[in-house]
């Protein structure tokens, strides 16, 4: 078998999640989904275009800041990334900050275009890495983005999937739960119990979550690392192997 | 006409009051910065910071320096550097005044403005808190669909929109290739100033590959040359962020005293100097 990093785990997942896509975006400061979402591209046969914010080469809006959102809302973008300081059991995001807004304890960078895509793109992924009490809670302290809306808002989009550093859930629309799918080698139920906020539902059996296989390494390694170093230099520097290595 | 060209950046400063509502890009779009230290040299305060959709390092030191009233933006981030010091401790301390918002309602709000409307409507928004703390933003019925609603933004138009370019002629023509959100900016604001690395002798409109990608000298109120004038961030293709000084300035922002020593240095550089 060979080795794998949980980052490359991560990267895999990520790509695994995006199958079927045509066209994915990726987000400011998300290394992990944009290398995913490299990922995908590299292994796909079909087209499949990715839009990586901030980038100059792997970027190919030409109508300014706006045309993400003008794509999206055509439904022309298929996933998407989100995180959150906090993310509850109905998937509600809040990338505001801890505390009582305005005046937060701790303040995060804001809701970015959360409060919209999360509406309009179909398959929203939630990553957020700490898998903690202090990230997975029972309520948000400020709502950025609702996990899901009444039928007189315009929602074709919403959350599809979280991925955490120990393991990944499926969010069920109508239950408005997450259910668990699978964890990541090296952890266990109990380790998930004891450090999620919030209640979800989950198989008797909960499977292991697959790994990257030897081409996907090669790929992760090679082209998907020398792709990434133009937006994200110090995650590619610190974080991921290089076949070169 | 007079000329829109400036000789100097302290001279671009200066068409910057106190308490203007003013309009800046995200850090990847061409980020004024020479300007911003003029504008911090002179003391500026009570500014009303729209980021256009977010900031970083330049909403950053505005907020250390104490020159910003109100904070419009959809966030503000030092990227891979993370949080951003001095917004973080002024909002615990409740120093500025936050408008919140999410990325196209700061699009729809300048779309408005250039299109002379009164409100753009708005997709998704409702059941996010951002909604609760902007009084300005109203839900609406959909006029030719009552079973839905949406959000109206107000139009947003800033009194001076303020980026850096590489390029500008001498009637003021600024080229700024695919960063249409700059076009969106200087359409919606009062006056639009603009830095840029070149001041070129022949007009842009000579090459036509380039037409596509010119704001018009009508939308722009002022030109000042400054090379390197998006530093310490980077400016497209033409250089990259000086990390080790973003670095540096993450490490010394930490603390209040740390800031104030960074600031004044960057803003005694000599090559600031030398640019006004």
């Amino acid at each position: 078998m060979s080795a794998f990093s949980k980052t490359e785990l991560l990267i895999a997942t990520v790509a695994r999640l995006l199958e079927g896509c045509r066209h994915v975006a990726v987000g400011a400061s998300s290394p992990i989904p944009g290398a995913g979402a490299l990922l995908a591209r590299a292994q796909g046969t079909g087209a499949f275009r990715v839009n990586l914010l901030g980038s100059r080469r792997h970027n190919f809006f030409t109508s300014g800041g706006v045309e993400l959102f003008d794509c999206a809302a055509e439904g022309r973008i298929d996933a998407f990334f989100l995180g959150g300081g906090q993310i509850d059991g109905e998937a509600n995001i809040n990338l505001v900050g801890l505390g009582r807004y305005p005046r937060t304890n701790l303040r995060w960078p804001g809701s970015f275009g959360s409060a919209y895509l999360y509406y309009l793109v179909p398959r929203v992924i939630l990553f957020r890495e700490e898998h903690s009490r202090r990230t997975l809670v029972d309520k948000v302290d400020f709502v950025s983005a609702p996990g899901a809306s009444p039928p007189d808002v315009y929602r074709p989009g919403g959350p599809a999937a979280l991925l955490t550093g120990l393991a990944l859930f499926a969010f069920d629309k109508e239950r408005r739960r997450f259910r668990l799918e699978s964890i990541h080698p090296g952890h266990g139920l109990e380790e998930i119990l004891a450090n999620t906020g919030f209640a979800f539902d989950r198989p008797e059996e909960v499977p292991t979550t697959p790994g990257p296989d030897a081409d996907q390494l090669a790929l992760l390694r090679g082209r998907v690392r020398a792709e990434l170093a133009e937006t994200y230099p110090r995650f590619v520097a610190s974080v991921l192997e290089s076949s070169a290595a | 006409m007079e000329s829109p060209i400036l000789p100097s950046l302290a001279a671009l400063a200066a068409r910057v009051p106190d308490g203007a509502k003013l309009a800046v890009p995200t850090d990847y779009s061409g980020v004024a910065m020479a300007a911003t230290f003029a504008l911090l040299r002179r003391g500026i305060k009570g500014l009303h910071l729209v980021c256009v959709p977010a900031s970083g390092i330049q909403a950053e030191l505005l907020i250390g320096a104490g020159a910003v009233a109100t904070l419009e933006t959809s966030a503000i981030t030092l990227g891979e550097l993370g949080p951003a010091p001095r917004f973080v401790d002024a909002v615990k301390r409740g120093s500025i005044r936050l408008l919140d918002a999410t990325c196209p309602a700061i699009h729809a709000a300048l779309q408005a403005a250039e299109k002379g409307l009164p409100f753009m409507p708005l997709r998704g928004l409702i059941g996010s808190d951002l909604l609760k703390f902007r009084a300005d933003w109203k839900i609406i019925e959909n006029p030719f669909d009552a079973r839905e609603r949406l959000v109206a933004i107000p139009a947003l138009a800033p009194d001076i929109a303020l980026f850096h370019a590489p390029l500008a002629d001498r009637e003021g023509n600024i080229w700024v290739g695919r960063r249409r959100e700059l076009v969106v900016m200087a359409h919606a604001a009062k006056n639009t100033l603009v830095t840029v690395e070149e001041v070129r002798k022949e007009s842009l409109f000579e090459d036509e590959a380039l037409t596509s990608g010119i704001l018009p000298a009508l939308y722009v109120s002022a030109v000042a040359e400054a090379k390197r004038g998006a530093w310490p961030l980077g400016l497209w293709d033409a250089y990259g962020d000086d990390e080790a000084a973003l670095e540096r300035y993450v490490a010394a922002a930490r603390e209040e005293d740390g800031f104030r020593r960074i600031l004044a240095s960057w803003l005694a550089r000599p090559q600031a100097a030398a640019a006004e």
